[in-house]
């Protein structure tokens, strides 16, 4: 039964890691490499404010997440336009976003090697024991959980229920089609880039308050995303959070009652068999 | 065209500053070249234990006017290589090093397993190797196959009884019982403790109720720590790396693990470990420790915060400032740069260290902190391979 | 097979001084600019070897580390009781079986499935390796004592290098190099000429995959001490990607000309700016990706046009036949 439930706490943090890669991959076409950095700058910002201000994480996110919005429309308006413009087909796209996103990757982890250096950085916030059903939670990993849940329910609500969302949809699904359809793809695509960083920004505001982290640690965070993001189907939100708390559940279980040693060779296990019966991934469209 | 001439401009400008771009340096200087993480997964342990504690001794040496070289005093100058954790990278380095920047002696890298990886080259450059941050069993066969190496952390075997002797004196004194958890990560340091720890915990009478390893770079600890706290021992041991040190212990005190001994592994002695745990950290148990009493640590630690501008860590720092003070005085011994001297003289000679007077036998230390505790804020050793001055352990009270 | 043309003897006898000169490397220098040499050689073979498979398929493939990894550790837990030569074969085969398993696991799907489970791949088997050993043998780190000094690694590398440029180019020549032409025009078009798609991208994966373990297993003696950290390190996959990328896939020779100016470029930069290595290699990164869209073959190409137009219109004429 703790599985279960610990399982779920765990679902929650992944759903963080893996929401914003979602629409960029998705929506924006990008294959951001650099999300995992942007993922531990936003660790680093809420430890700054934190030590430096005395703003708790919770307040930091109404700082740190409109400055990860607008960071990375900027990004996206003025590094990667240039290439969605030259690029004559998706597959080009693709490529030109790998290596783009990796030098961006590069230069996000100097600038915090500049400031931070290769220390590891740990802080406590909410770290007080929550009891259910007889064992002890983080509550700081309950909260993460709960911001996971509600920026999930926000974000389908964008999705599916607005006018915008659904043009985002669109654009996720055939961009040449939603330009036809009267659809401002360009502003669209950069729309989703920054709202796709912004959602990982807050993931890192939360993740901070229980992981310790360092500036060499994004690589890590960004290969979990990937996975997750195809797994639930390219570009589909709710793809994303089943697959999130799948792979934890599938985690946590095989560390429990196997041998931590096996996780991954578990979560390729289960990443194989779901390709196998749906080649499209969970959520997502057939490829035509 | 204009592309290409901007291909041939970088070009050409990277090619003659690649062959030609090595600094001058000023004569009656000693080149020092030190290859290490500033980047990569070892990085968060080389900032804190490797860098600070270099550049604290050149300060120092500096500010002496120099070592003394047959009545000659040379100042010292460093040449400084991020090898990214990586071997490849470092072997790289120290060939660089070596051939291209032709420095008078190399500060060996951080890490075992690119300490053992570059040992080879450093051995055929014919450089002495005074490693510190390398902690593995077999080094008599490493002194036999690179005779200019000389080891100073230990092995992990000595770490791992040690442990066992001063767990096997708590249980007797009957501060604990005779159950423990013991869980590592799976990586070599991890591997070769463990393997080290439980035939030892078995013939001293101990009742191992759990025992699990886990993979590097895990992150999530509640089932290890759950399961851990369903078998009910008062002792746990943990053989971890950094960043699961941390993780493992944020676990265990949302969980309010009831354990009496609590024991991680490498990072323990990292000041960061008691900023991010506060209270909580009271108690612990961990590789390495440092007589917190001696005046010459104490001296150490003062300056270390007032030159490098952070803390030593309560473990490696020391001895990594103590392997440059025996460069200084074997160079001086020796009276010249000569290498070959140099490791003559570090082998045979006696040298005076902020970690007490060191001797090398058969190139080794055999007098190394093995387990230290947190007391009051001070990671304080408590068992050591005969060094003297270790404190009594005390008992770990909850988290809080 | 038809006879080769004047521009492939050209091409033959560039290739042989190239590797001439390479292999004379060890005369003239045996610190510094060697180690550097050896570098080169290794991602000039992983890269081609990564060319082979994914250049025809567009597939980009992240699983060199794996087996790279497998080759180093085939040599690591074998060296005591296998001669080298052995070994390095063994390697080969291993990397090729698994290779074949998870390309026909995968390569049925579409590209962006196979890249992530091919970023995967690395970090799972080095899981399970650590977990054997772990349990089976009580070590992880394995020592391989040799005499082999770096100038036998370079000329075993260049001698392996000089192998997967034949083997790409015979492949090109036949039929499965007709048909991958084919397939990389059009997939559908090539399914229903009655080219069995999947078991084409397989037997590429597999041949690439063998070449990366016999690279694996010739460098496993330079490292001195094997551990699964080192041997499967997945920031080895993306560098391969980035400087086959940056080189340009469309030829066999493209890798070779991203892999020499991005690791001179990487030493310079890391040898002079210690400090700021990152930073500097993300601006210098961008740059090049905004310069050189189609990578440096791309620059290559737009500079012999006149001669690569005529070049074209031979070769469809010729396929036509």
């Amino acid at each position: 039964m703790d599985i279960l439930i610990t399982g779920t706490v765990l679902g929650g943090t992944y759903a963080l890691i893996a929401l914003g890669l979602t629409l960029q991959y998705g929506v924006a076409r990008i294959m951001n490499l650099a999300n995992g950095e942007n993922l531990v700058l936003a660790c680093f910002c809420a430890f700054w404010l934190q030590a430096a201000a005395a703003i708790n994480p919770i307040q930091a996110l109404f700082l740190v997440v409109p400055a990860a919005f607008v960071l990375n429309w900027l990004i996206y308006a003025i590094v990667l336009t240039p290439l969605v413009r030259r690029a004559t087909h998706r597959g080009q796209l693709e490529v030109d976003s790998i290596l783009v996103t990796f030098g961006l990757m590069f230069i996000l982890q100097g600038v915090m090697l500049l400031i931070f250096g290769g220390a590891y950085f740990s802080y406590n916030f909410l770290a007080e024991p929550v009891r259910i059903l007889g064992q002890n939670y983080g509550l700081n990993r309950i909260v993460a959980l709960g911001a996971a849940v509600a920026m999930f329910i926000l974000l389908y609500g964008f999705l599916y229920r607005t006018r915008y969302g659904t043009a985002l949809r669109a654009v996720a699904v055939d961009p040449a089609a939603a330009g036809l359809v009267a659809i401002d793809v360009p502003r669209m695509s950069a729309f989703a880039f920054a709202l796709g960083g912004a959602l990982t920004a807050a993931g890192g505001v939360l993740l901070s308050t229980y992981y310790t982290f360092n500036s060499a640690m994004g690589v890590i965070f960004t290969m979990k995303a990937l996975i997750i993001v195809i797994m639930g189907g390219v570009g589909d939100v709710r793809g994303a959070v089943l697959a999130a708390l799948l792979l934890a559940l599938a985690e946590t279980a095989v560390a429990s009652l196997v041998d931590p040693g096996l996780t991954l060779a578990a979560t390729y296990g289960l990443f194989i068999l779901v390709l196998l019966f749906r080649p499209q991934g969970i959520f997502g469209r057939q490829a035509t | 065209m204009k592309r290409r001439t901007i291909l041939k401009t970088i070009a050409a400008s990277v090619i003659a500053g690649g062959l030609l771009g090595t600094p001058a340096f000023a004569e009656g200087v000693i080149k020092l070249g030190a290859s290490a993480p500033k980047t990569g997964p070892l990085a968060g342990g080389s900032t804190v234990t490797y860098w600070p504690a270099i550049q604290l001794w050149i300060n120092d040496v500096n500010s002496r006017g120099g070592i003394d070289v047959g009545g000659n005093k040379m100042k010292v100058e460093l040449v400084e290589y991020d090898d990214k954790s990586a071997n490849e990278e470092a072997i790289k380095n120290i060939q660089r090093l070596g051939t291209v920047d032709k420095v008078d002696f190399i500060i060996p890298p951080y890490g075992t397993g690119i300490n053992l990886a570059t040992a080879p080259l450093i051995n055929k450059l014919g450089y002495p190797h005074i490693a510190v941050t390398a902690v593995t069993d077999g080094l008599e066969e490493f002194v036999k196959r690179w005779p200019n190496s000389f080891w100073t952390l230990g092995t992990s075997k000595a770490f791992a009884e040690s442990l066992v002797g001063l767990l096997t004196k708590m249980r007797d004194s009957g501060a604990i019982n005779d159950k423990v958890a013991v869980v590592n990560v799976a990586d070599a340091f991890g591997i070769e403790l463990a393997n080290a720890a439980k035939p030892a915990f078995k013939a001293a009478g101990f009742d191992i109720v759990y025992e699990t390893s886990y993979p590097l770079q895990q992150q999530d600890f509640a089932p290890i720590v759950s399961a851990a706290q369903n078998a009910a021992p008062d002792s746990f041991i943990a053989f971890s790396y950094p960043a699961d040190t941390f993780g493992m212990t944020k676990q265990a005190t949302i969980a309010g693990l009831p354990v009496k001994a609590y024991y991680v592994g490498v990072a323990t002695a990292f000041p960061a470990f008691a900023g991010a745990n506060g209270p909580a950290a009271e108690g612990v148990l961990g590789a390495g420790g440092i007589n917190a009493d001696a005046s010459a640590i104490k001296d150490f630690m003062a300056r270390h915060q007032q030159v490098a501008g952070q803390a030593p860590d309560y473990w490696a720092s020391a001895v990594q400032y103590a392997s440059l003070e025996v460069l200084e005085q074997a160079i001086t011994a020796a009276g010249s740069l000569d290498k070959a001297a140099v490791i003559d003289k570090i082998k045979t000679g006696s040298f005076k260290t902020i970690m007490g007077d060191w001797k090398f036998e058969n190139n080794i230390i055999t007098k190394f902190w093995t387990v230290g505790q947190w007391q009051d804020g001070v990671f304080r050793g408590v068992a050591s391979t005969g060094l003297g001055g270790e404190v009594q352990p005390i008992v770990k009270k909850g988290w809080k | 097979m038809t006879q080769m043309r004047s521009q492939e003897w050209w091409t033959l006898a560039v290739a042989a001084i190239g590797l001439a000169v390479a292999a004379a490397i060890p005369l003239y220098d045996d610190g510094y600019y060697l180690s550097l040499s050896v570098n080169i050689a290794i991602y000039v073979v992983l890269c081609t070897a990564w060319t082979i498979f994914s250049g025809p398929t567009h597939y980009i493939s992240l699983a060199t580390a794996a087996f790279f990894g497998i080759g180093q550790y085939t040599v690591g837990l074998g060296i005591e009781s296998y001669p080298f030569a052995v070994l390095v074969a063994t390697a080969g085969v291993i990397a090729a079986a698994l290779a074949i398993v998870v390309g026909m696991a995968t390569l049925r799907l579409s590209g962006v499935y196979f890249v992530i489970f091919t970023l995967g791949l690395a970090e799972l088997v080095r899981q399970v390796v650590t977990w054997l050993q772990t349990n089976f043998t009580n070590a992880v780190g394995l020592y391989v004592f040799t005499d082999f000094g770096e100038k036998h690694v370079l000329w075993m590398l260049l001698a392996l290098a000089a192998v997967i440029y034949a083997t790409g180019w015979l492949i090109n020549r036949s039929r499965l190099g007709f048909a991958m032409r084919i397939i990389g025009n059009d997939e559908t078009v090539a399914r229903h000429v009655g080219i069995n798609v999947a078991w084409s991208k397989v037997v590429l994966f597999a041949v690439s995959g063998a070449f990366i373990g016999i690279a694996g297993a010739i460098l496993a003696p330079r490292y001195a001490y094997i551990e699964p950290p080192s041997a499967f390190n997945p920031v080895l996959s993306f560098q391969v990607v980035i400087m086959a990328l940056l080189g340009g896939t469309s030829r066999l020779w493209g890798p070779l000309l991203g892999v020499i100016p991005f690791t001179i470029l990487f030493d310079f930069i890391s040898a002079h700016f210690p400090n700021h290595t990152s930073l500097l290699i993300g601006f210098a990164f961008v740059a090049i990706v905004y310069a050189l869209p189609r990578g440096v073959i791309g620059l290559v190409d737009d500079l012999r046009r006149p001669q690569a137009g005529a070049e074209k219109a031979r070769t469809s004429a010729e396929a036509t036949q």
